[in-house]
């Protein structure tokens, strides 16, 4: 929220620099995100008189002597139509800084630097300004718009600083305010915490105002949905003049960025900025039956708003009508039926608090916003609404743009929207909270300046609730008014003091997923994290096909767009994307990993907590050189580092996984239960999306994982005879695979310990549609030592059943 | 016979200065002295042709001659095997400058790095590790941490929902209640995870992690606070990291502080990290509410508590210098692979 200095004045006197209020407003609990001097861009501009000024022939120039007092004399020649000796204006001197006018002399285009120049011949040692050149416009100072040069009132000192005479020595706070202050959202305010803060009194803006005395006989105000609408004010006025806001209030209302319009709308604007309370205007002649009646819609009732949009309600949304139909959409915006028009002469002003909720839900609903809307959405008191009918109708009577009558009608569930809420609260507990003794006096001290009325009883604070603190229910709240007026640097540093004495640390499952990370790591590979949500495009990417389960995504309801819409069901499409985007960077070779949540419902909307499985995904790239053992090496490491075993079977229904390739995947499996799967990419994706490279993906099922992670350490005894290695090489035809064979072997000989594949050959030298396979085999036994015999007729045994079973013959 | 035993001797020597080679040295060396066929092995047999008389003499220069044999042969072994060893030696020089076969590096994300630092600094002070659930409740995630429905604390983050009651968690804070509705005080839990809100800009992910802490206990203070916080600070951030509390607003905690960190760069004298303000916006913090204890049964007239939460991506941009939070969700491998432990 934009607060200019200038404006907080008129409530504080405030005695310190901007930046130290700055400082003050920060520490207690109000952040300025930025405070700007409102003519930080303007420097070196002085007032300037006008001694000679002479036209350059042929030329619409002049060139002037310009008398700049204590900067001295300098001739500047200047286009301008509103020249003219003896007149004062701004003069930027040379090094000065002003801003750059586009050709029409309107359209700001930056800032620029003056410096000497020469024009026709006639040397110029600065610029005379326009309003616009030093940042003003008609709002902020009357007549700176206006396509010449700003003339200056005849009492501007010569040579002194353009800035405090035009107002630009101002200063804007942009202040964040916090959810649970509503309250500040307004000038005033702001003003009550600069009060506080400062120790200063707050001086109230006049609310008096006189009326003519009239009344409107048989107008009513009636609220049939006091849940929505606590309280609605509404108040009379007469012979109502539009017509321009006095300078003062436009120049305001320019400071927080708004244009001025007319009296009545200024005025609306300016308690809305002053005091935070939304206000509407309606025009008497439209409200038909004399009355106004604040009640939820029916339901396909419509209604077209100021802006000339139609819409149509529902009873979520709550209306202001008269004795017919809706003339606005309570708090959101007033219907172009009841608009306020040059004509109008006898206008309703209205000051209600609409709850915050259902404003929100009607402007989310139905996408109409404005600035009456977001107030009412953080949060309007009804001692608001109250001073700022009040405040509203002493501005008309100032102003002299209409006379208010004796008609108010106050419609509320509360008596008195000015009452204070009495609240006790132990003393004792505030510093148990805080963990500091905050002394009597300072308690005292701090919230009178807050207008709480403290009163100090042993351990018992009273205090009195302004109305407007809608915020404050109980110790704690007290608490943070004194700590933050009180200052945070009196809590000091204590280490769970009191606390008792815990066991910390990760559990066996979270040193174990830790353990996996480091695992994966120390195979190359780098941990990557993806979004949780990505498209049905990524699915597509990897042709999972239309009614496969993991389509059954969970969609978002409200995606930020369709490429981040569904949450993830496999991790696999993240993965090779980002496979690709490595490789299109120029990255030619790298590891990935990612472990993250999977989640999976029936339902694309779940009404229950939807399954959350933990996936590992694997990626591995290079510039062709990869193959399928790359990958499985890096699922061995794992395996080994877990000491588990895992089995790996070409896919027996390969369409399921359409982006591998099919000759080489595998499923993998641990304990007989499938887990996850593993392969090279298919070859025509990989040419589509990353060609001359190879890709390799992976992904398991942690969740399944999971339990076989923690597995504790079971110490094997060392044997006690020795192991006698043999090799044998078979040939054997290419359809037999290796695990078979392996299978096989172990199973003709128990004293079988190991066997492990070394060698493979195919190639001109053994019989097509073959292969030699050469197998390293250790033997050994529990009970004793192997003899050279044993072993002999165990590789016979072996060798006999592998040529029964596949044919397999010795090399 | 000593001029036999003195031709052997010579035999001997001439043989092996024509040897060049260990092996060959080595059948020489048995052929003289082998147990059963050595030339020499075959003269002590030759004692039993002689008289008793003769046999200690004739045995003693035999003997002479096999220990000067063992002696030469062993001189000759050494000597041969040295040559042939330098000469291997030689053979086999490399250039140690020419390149090592590449090992892939492998590395952790830096949110896992960060996360486990702040683990370990706070598992030792008896923090547990709480994850809850990603597709979170809205009365989790909102309600009970005193957010009801269209409170304007919820403008704060703006929600993925994938149902009218389930969202994308904002915060992990929704962990508290999970916890505090299972556990009995005292209660010291960490809650990392990842978290959503719709937001995607230059500085905003729509997705970003989160570490949240949560004390309940009794006698717990503001103190206490910002005495762990300062742990947590010159732990993470080095020695003479300070923290500043600040007054701010999270509906679950009151009072509800913004802390910021001394400057770690320019120790507080104001820089370009620190936007010349010498402290550095880290987490926000506070007294666990009354009303958040209530909704979990937590009795707040015995226990107090606090509560903090930050951005794990923040931390790990801060520490590292990472310009952009992009750059932790894109996976470059040229990224990634600078995080090695």
């Amino acid at each position: 929220m934009i607060v200019p200095l200038s404006w907080l004045k008129e409530y504080v006197d405030i005695d310190v620099t901007p930046q130290e209020l700055e400082t003050k407003l920060f520490d207690c609990g109000f952040e300025v995100e930025t405070l700007t001097e409102l003519g930080a861009e303007v420097s070196g501009v002085v007032v300037g008189l006008v001694e000679q000024c002479e036209p350059i022939p042929d030329t619409h120039l002049h060139v002037c002597q310009v008398d700049c007092g204590e900067h001295g004399k300098f001739q500047i020649c200047c286009g301008a139509d509103n020249v003219k000796a003896g007149g004062k204006y701004p003069a930027a001197l040379v090094g000065a800084q002003v801003y750059a006018t586009a050709k029409d002399h309107v359209t700001i285009e930056g800032t620029m630097r003056i410096k000497k120049g020469k024009l026709k011949g006639f040397e110029s040692q600065g610029m005379l300004c326009s309003g616009i050149e030093i940042g003003l416009n008609d709002d902020l100072y009357p007549g700176a718009e206006y396509c010449g040069l700003l003339v200056l009132p005849e009492d501007a000192p010569v040579g002194a600083d353009i800035k405090p005479l035009v107002g630009l020595d101002d200063w804007m706070y942009d202040i964040s305010i916090t959810a649970n202050r509503p309250d500040c959202m307004s000038v005033l305010g702001i003003a009550r915490e600069v009060a506080a803060a400062l120790g200063k009194p707050l001086k109230m803006p006049a609310l008096d105002y006189k009326t003519d005395g009239t009344k409107l006989d048989g107008f009513k105000v009636t609220v049939e949905d006091t849940d929505l609408c606590p309280r609605y004010q509404a108040h009379y006025v007469r012979n109502v003049k539009i017509a321009q806001s006095p300078a003062w209030m436009r120049r305001r209302l320019a400071l927080v960025g708004i244009r001025s319009i007319s009296n009545i709308v200024d005025i609306t604007n300016y308690v809305l900025k002053e005091i935070g309370q939304p206000m509407h205007a309606f025009d008497l002649r439209q409200l038909e039956e004399k009355q106004i009646v604040v009640r939820r819609a029916k339901q396909d009732e419509t209604i077209v708003t100021l802006d000339e949009k139609e819409f149509k309600l529902n009873p979520n949304n709550l209306v202001i009508c008269d004795g017919k139909k809706p003339v606005a959409l309570a708090g959101i915006m007033g219907g172009l039926n009841s608009e306020i028009k040059d004509d109008t002469a006898d206008v309703v002003f209205e000051s209600a608090k609409f709850m915050r909720d259902n404003v929100r839900k009607t402007s989310r609903a139905l996408g109409q916003h404005s600035d009456s809307s977001q107030r009412f959405e953080k949060g309007v008191d009804e001692y608001a609404t109250q001073l700022g009918l009040k405040r509203a109708l002493h501005l008309i009577d100032e102003l002299g743009c209409g006379s208010v009558t004796e008609s108010g009608f106050a419609e509320s569930v509360s008596a008195d929207p000015t009452a204070t809420r009495p609240l006790t609260v132990s003393i004792a507990k505030i510093n148990a909270l805080l963990g500091i003794t905050v002394p009597d006096d300072e308690i005292i001290r701090i919230l009178t300046n807050l207008d709480f009325a403290p009163q100090i009883s042993g351990d018992a604070l009273s205090v009195q609730v302004p109305p407007y603190r809608e915020d404050i229910e109980n110790a704690p709240d007290i608490a943070e008014e004194l700590i933050r007026m009180y200052g945070y640097q009196h809590i000091t540093p204590t280490f769970l003091a009191a606390a008792s004495v815990t066991n910390g640390g990760r559990n066996a499952a979270q040193n174990s997923l830790l353990k996996l990370k480091r695992t994966l790591a120390a195979q190359g590979l780098c941990e990557a994290i993806h979004y949780s949500f990505y498209s049905p495009k990524d699915l597509d990417l990897l042709r999972i096909p239309q009614d496969a389960p993991l389509r059954q995504a969970i969609r978002i309801l409200n995606p930020i767009s369709e490429d981040l819409s569904i949450m993830r069901t496999m991790l696999a499409p993240s993965m090779l994307n980002a496979v690709i985007r490595n490789v299109r960077r120029g990255n030619d070779e790298g590891g990935l990993f990612e472990i993250a949540k999977t989640y999976h419902s029936a339902e694309e909307h779940p009404s229950e907590e939807p399954e959350e499985r933990e996936a590992l995904s694997i990626g591995l790239f290079d510039g062709g050189k990869l193959s399928f053992f790359d990958g499985k090496a890096v699922l061995e490491a794992l395996a080994a580092a877990f000491r588990l075993s895992f089995t790996y079977k070409k896919p027996e229904n390969p369409e399921k996984y359409p982006f591998l390739h099919p000759g080489m995947s595998a499923v993998v499996s641990l304990d007989g239960q499938e887990i996850g799967w593993i392969g090279m990419l298919a070859h025509d994706l990989t040419d589509a999306e990353v060609p001359e490279h190879a890709v390799l993906l992976a992904e398991l099922d942690l969740t399944a994982l999971r339990p076989y992670l923690c597995k504790p350490v079971t110490f094997e005894m060392l044997p006690k005879f020795p192991v006698v290695q043999r090799d044998i090489a078979l040939l054997v035809s290419e359809k037999v695979i290796c695990a078979d064979l392996e299978a096989c072997m172990k199973r003709s000989c128990k004293s079988l310990n190991q066997v492990r594949l070394f060698d493979v050959y195919k190639g001109k030298q053994i019989e097509a549609g073959k292969q030699s396979l050469a197998f390293s085999l250790w033997f050994r036994s529990d009970d004793h030592a192997l003899t050279d015999q044993e072993v002999d007729q165990f590789v016979a045994k072996i060798l006999k059943n592998l040529g029964k079973e596949f044919e397999a013959t010795q090399r | 016979m000593e001029k036999q035993i003195k031709a052997m001797r010579e035999e001997i020597e001439s043989a092996a200065a024509a040897i060049t080679d260990s092996k060959e040295m080595y059948q020489l060396r048995k052929q003289y002295l082998d147990n059963k066929s050595g030339k020499i092995s075959a003269l002590m047999k030759n004692m039993r042709d002689l008289s008793p008389e003769e046999r200690p003499a004739f045995g003693k220069i035999v003997n002479e001659l096999k220990t000067w044999a063992l002696d030469f042969f062993t001189a000759q072994d050494s000597r041969l095997k040295a040559a042939e060893l330098a000469e291997k030696n030689a053979a086999e020089q490399i250039d140690v400058t020419m390149p090592a076969p590449a090992v892939r590096s492998g590395a952790l994300h830096p949110n896992t790095l960060i996360a486990n630092e702040l683990i370990e600094i706070f598992a030792g002070m008896g923090f547990t590790i709480f994850e809850g659930p990603e597709i979170e409740n809205d009365y989790y995630n909102f309600t009970a941490l005193n957010t009801p429905k269209d409170h304007p604390a919820r403008d704060m983050q703006d929600t993925f929902y994938v149902s009218p009651e389930l969202l994308l968690r904002t915060q992990t804070s929704a962990g508290q209640i999970r916890v505090m509705e299972n556990t009995k005080p005292p209660i010291k839990i960490l809650s990392p995870g990842k978290v959503f809100r719709s937001d995607d800009d230059a500085t905003h992910s729509p997705m970003f992690s989160q570490m949240e802490g949560l004390v309940v206990d009794k006698g717990i203070t503001l103190c206490d606070l910002q005495g762990m916080l300062d742990e947590f600070a010159r732990n993470v951030f080095g020695e003479g990291v300070r923290t500043r509390l600040r007054p701010s607003y999270f509906p679950f905690t009151e009072p509800s502080v913004e802390v910021d960190v001394s400057c770690f760069e320019c120790g507080g004298k104001g820089c370009r990290l620190c936007k010349d303000t010498g402290w550095i916006e880290v987490l926000g913090a506070g007294m666990v509410n009354w009303k958040v204890l209530e909704n979990c049964g937590v009795d707040p007239d015995v226990y107090t508590g606090f509560a903090f939460g930050m951005g794990i991506e923040r931390i790990a941009m801060l520490k590292y210098g990472i310009p952009n939070i992009k750059m932790l969700f894109e996976s470059d491998v040229r990224v990634l692979s600078q995080f090695r432990e």
